[in-house]
């Protein structure tokens, strides 16, 4: 089969790949792009490892044609750390202890970081559903829904601070460990 | 003045003024013992050395000078203030995990790089007639193809049931058995090739259940012996017979374990490549480097110093990725044979067909107390559905037996144990390997042995709980006990006693008990080497760097070394690298398995950093011109002990050991004592430490459907030290999370013609975050003499009492006996049916 040459949008950054017309962009990023951050675990859209998303939704991209994609912006886990600072989730991850093995990381932070920008302030039930596509083998979910918990209240923190920063509230700052 | 006397007077203002130095030089930064020395116009360095007296100085409140201002800063206090143990750390190696950044082995390129795929048996059991790979070693883009004659070397974990190759030899034992592999330039065409290679089969009977196995007319393995049984134990303590037979309540059933799988989110995969020298590289995901190296070495015709096996980061196991697999072997001889690097990527059907998951367990036992509920003895039997090979098989008989022993007195017992050969994936280790069916049935037996005593579950085993000091009739030595506290923990957690019994209907609560070990006391090849070593060099930027062969499999022993390591040195966690399971850096850990990591692993790095801490303190000795007892260590100073505002920083220290007494460099071993290995089975049972769990499950029963939901598993366990309660609330979390899924969700069943029932995440139903019930996890430390700073394990005990917890919780809602597992749906509403009838459902 032929491959044709085709333009990407990932994390920001312009590529130009040649792709089979039935690659799925799982395996593009993975291994056209050395973007090896996002997994595979099953390759049927059963485990949610490879989730990434497509103009800012969480989307498998085991699922997804690497053609389907062109014009849209896909952001994988490389690209949720900015210039090196971590997001408060991935903080709070860390904190908390909700990676194990961390296999199953990426692809949480991924439908974690959409739920915060969406709602600030999730419910449990919220929270469950926003990560309902995405399973752990290792934690038990509990110490992941604690770091989603963790990240919200602090986001929250440090948008009223900014919005008043008169206030005395304590600043938290996604460099803290 | 004369001449002589300017002499003696400068003789004297000098010794003055280098006692003065002396004695501020013990508090100053380095540079401000330049200026001083500067100050004498010599330089800076030496004659801060040479300032020190040779002779031993007077105790520093006799010294010249002023006396030196205290510290802004307090020093530690008590020796037991742990800096690091105990407190909430996050992991070493998280961060790059979270970012993306961590490599697993399907992460790792070569320049290149071929693609292996394996052709695998659709038939049950068949024989191998001819395999004609012509036409797929021909397709454009294939490299090479290889069959059994390529790598007919057997195999296996277990030294005395060696009975796999790679690639099936003359016959194939289950659906899915690897019979050809390719290599081609990528996986497409390598998929495409497989399509090319014909196999004629002659199919053979099929041997698809415990009885069949043993009716024996179809033998599996025609050289085994035994027939269809792979390994039969039986071992008696006592009279069990006339115990029983004295026993004021006598409880006897039947129960059934299914077998279900690991579901790691990672694959199987592996990258091999030779170089120029005949070397291998093996970049693999195995929880055993070490007990891979040693089969590599023996299949490949090549010694272990031409084999590296490296094990980056890894997507979890829980016991499936524990011996040697076809890919490992296939990727290396199709490496070799074209010359190019080989990588292998398991597809998740392929991971189902893999295995090596729990043994399906039929179990008969008969359990005996007095009226006042002590227990008098237990005759158990039990027969495991092994699948078409060995794998860890013989081990797991032997723990289907040994711990029932534990954690309740138990004086009288026997057992006998059966694994049989069956056409399918073989079964092997998974999380709590062997002891979780037989607990499962003791433990609803013994809340159906309290239902007829009319006692209180819980009250029945705090009755019989085994105590610190206790050996059992099959010599363990229970060296630290935190039985009776998890249960009184456990039941206050809980409000059990506030719900026994008294909860609406359909709703009930319910207790289990177990014990686990913490290592097994016998290396799974004969040998009396240590089990683990660990190497730690102490740079001079202050960093260490811990060299250790064990497997970090996501259970974090990276952190647990690091936190030893950094405890013991008194440095930082950021100040710690960790080097661990490559076989050409780190020296031999046993592997991850059987609990023993943090135990074995853990004494191992503490030895070793004892030594480098003990060789800075006598470099910091030599320096001060004090005797090494007169100097501690805390935090990152060195201080006197008789005065702790004066000392040397740490780094300080480092420099003084390393230029006194070497480079800082030592090496730690641990093996475990002497522990019985009287009864055989190369002692299968004995450890140096168990943990203890007790766990309450809170659950609710819908009538009409038949859906167990669980709303609350509240689990206290005895880990001996909790090094890093984070990491260890994860495992206990993770443990009772695999043990609910067990209880109500999964099974690994097969067809007739033995395909799997469901090869795929979707159809095996795993718990999702909205299965997973809320999971209170806490855990009671007894601090064990043998543990590092008294530590044990958790990695798996936590799910021993998880499943019969539900079982038993799900009679107290529902009046229904289950006695096997999953309880799915419809098995639940089969037994509520059967209510009216008085049955109590059996599902055997």
């Amino acid at each position: 089969m032929q491959k044709v040459l085709v333009p990407l949008s990932i994390n920001g950054e312009c590529f130009e790949v040649a792709v089979k017309p039935h690659q799925t962009l799982l395996d593009t990023l993975r291994d056209t792009l050395d973007l090896t951050g996002t997994k595979h675990g099953c390759d049927l859209g059963d485990c949610g490892t490879c989730t990434i998303w497509v103009n800012g939704v969480p989307t498998l991209s085991c699922l997804t044609l690497v053609l389907e994609v062109v014009g849209k912006e896909i952001t994988t886990v490389e690209g949720i750390a900015r210039e090196g600072v971590p997001h408060p989730l991935q903080v709070a991850f860390d904190q908390c202890g909700a990676a194990q093995c961390g296999y199953c990381t990426p692809g949480f932070i991924m439908s974690g970081v959409a739920l915060l920008k969406e709602n600030p302030a999730p419910s449990l039930d919220e929270i469950k559903l926003a990560l309902s596509g995405n399973l752990c083998r290792c934690t038990g979910y509990t110490k992941i829904i604690e770091a989603v918990q963790q990240a919200a209240g602090r986001m929250q923190e440090a948008q009223a601070h900014h919005a008043n920063p008169c206030q005395g509230s304590q600043l938290a700052s996604s460099q803290e460990v | 003045m004369a001449m002589d006397e300017r002499e003696a007077r400068r003789a004297q203002v000098l010794a003055e003024r280098a006692a003065r130095r002396a004695a501020r030089a013990d508090t100053a930064a380095p540079s401000e013992a330049k200026e001083d020395s500067a100050a004498l116009g010599t330089a800076g360095k030496d004659e801060v050395k040479q300032s020190a007296p040779a002779a031993p100085v007077a105790p520093p409140e006799s010294s010249v000078g002023e006396a030196p201002k205290p510290l802004a800063t307090p020093s530690a206090s008590a020796p037991e203030t742990f800096r690091i143990i105990g407190k909430r750390n996050p992991k070493v190696d998280g961060m790059p995990k979270i970012l993306g950044t961590a490599r697993f082995t399907d992460d790792f390129k070569l320049p290149r790089m071929l693609f292996g795929k394996t052709l695998r048996s659709p038939h049950a059991h068949a024989r191998i007639l001819r395999i004609d790979t012509t036409a797929a070693a021909a397709l454009p883009g294939v490299l090479a193809v290889i069959t059994h004659h390529d790598v007919p070397r057997r195999y296996g974990i277990i030294p005395v049931s060696q009975d796999e190759t790679a690639l099936a030899a003359d016959r194939v034992r289950y659906v899915g058995e690897p019979v050809a592999a390719v290599a081609a330039i990528d996986e497409e065409t390598a998929t495409r090739a497989l399509r090319l290679i014909t196999v004629e089969y002659e199919p053979l009977p099929t041997v698809m259940t415990i009885d069949q196995a043993l009716e024996g007319t179809v033998l599996l393995h025609e050289d085994n012996k035994t027939g269809n049984i792979l390994k039969q134990v039986q071992q008696s303590f006592g009279d069990v017979d006339q115990a029983l037979a004295a026993s004021d309540v006598v409880v006897e059933d039947t129960y059934f374990y299914e077998g279900n799988t690991h579901v790691p989110l990672e694959t199987h995969a592996c990258l091999a490549s030779w170089d120029s020298e005949g070397r291998l590289e093996l970049i693999t995901t195995t929880q055993v480097p070490h007990y891979l190296q040693r089969e590599l070495s023996k299949v490949l015709g090549v010694p272990q110093s031409r084999i590296r096996v490296i094990k980056p980061h890894f997507g979890a196991a829980y016991g499936g990725k524990s011996e040697p697999f076809s890919l490992e072997f296939c990727a290396s001889v199709l490496a070799r044979k074209t010359g190019r690097p080989v990588k292998f990527v398991y597809t998740r059907e392929e991971v189902f067909l893999a295995h090596r998951g729990r043994h399906p367990a039929r179990m008969w036992l008969r359990l005996g107390a007095k009226a006042d509920g002590t227990l008098t003895g237990l005759d158990f039997k039990c027969w495991l559905d092994g699948g078409g090979y060995a794998s860890f098989g013989v081990v797991t008989t032997y723990y289907t037996g040994v711990f029932h022993t534990l954690p309740y007195i138990l004086p009288h017992f026997r057992w006998e144990s059966t694994r049989l050969y069956t056409n399918k994936p073989p079964c092997g280790p998974k999380r709590g390997h062997g002891a979780i069916q037989p607990r499962f049935a003791f433990e609803i037996a013994l809340d159906q042995l309290a239902e007829k005593l009319g006692m209180d579950p819980a009250a029945l085993r705090l009755k019989n709980a085994v105590e610190q000091g206790h050996q059992t009739v099959n010599d363990f030595q229970v060296t630290s006990c935190g039985m009776k506290e998890a249960i009184h923990k456990v039941l206050e957690l809980s409000g059990y006693h506030q719900k026994k019994g008294q909860l609406p209907k359909g709703k009930g609560i319910g207790i289990a008990c177990s014990a686990y070990i913490c290592g097994a006391g016998q290396p799974i090849y004969a040998n009396d080497m240590p089990h683990s070593t660990v190497n730690v060099k102490l740079d001079r930027s202050g960093c260490a760097t811990v060299f250790s062969g064990s497997a970090d499999i996501g259970q974090g022993s990276n952190a647990m070394l690091a936190e030893l390591v950094a405890e013991e040195l008194g440095l930082t966690l950021a100040d710690i690298k960790v080097v661990e399971a490559d076989t050409d850096l780190t020296p031999v850990d046993l592997g991850s398995y059987s609990s023993r990591v943090t135990f074995m692993v853990g004494n191992a790095a503490r030895r070793a950093a004892r030594m480098l801490r003990d060789k800075v303190l006598q470099g910091a000795a030599q320096h001060l011109g004090v005797a090494v007892e007169d100097l501690e260590q805390v935090g990152e100073r060195i201080q006197y002990v008789k005065n702790p505002v004066r000392g040397i920083p740490l780094l300080r220290a480092i420099a003084e050991a390393e230029a006194r007494l070497g480079p800082l460099s030592a090496s730690g071993s641990y093996k475990p004592p002497r522990l019985s290995t009287r009864l055989g089975g190369r002692g299968a049972g004995p450890s140096p430490a168990y943990t203890f769990t007790a766990q309450v499950a809170e659950v609710e029963v819908d009538s009409e459907t038949g859906v167990v939901t669980v709303g609350k598993i509240w689990c206290v366990h005895d880990c001996g030290r909790a090094l890093n309660p984070v990491v260890v609330e994860g495992q206990i979390e993770g443990s009772i999370y695999m043990g609910f899924g067990e209880a109500i969700f999964e099974a690994q069943r097969y067809y007739k013609n033995g395909l799997l029932v469901a090869p795929s995440i979707l159809e095996y139903k795993l718990p999702t975050i909205f299965d997973t019930p809320e999971l209170s996890a806490h855990y009671v430390e007894t601090i064990d003499p043998d543990g590092p700073f008294g530590a044990k394990e958790a990695g798996e005990g936590p799910q021993l009492p998880t499943a019969p917890a539900i079982a038993n919780a799900v009679f107290d809602a529902t009046g229904i006996r289950f006695k096997a597992n999953p309880m799915t749906p419809d098995v639940v509403l089969k037994g509520l049916e059967g209510r009216p009838a008085g049955r109590h459902a059996r599902m055997v």
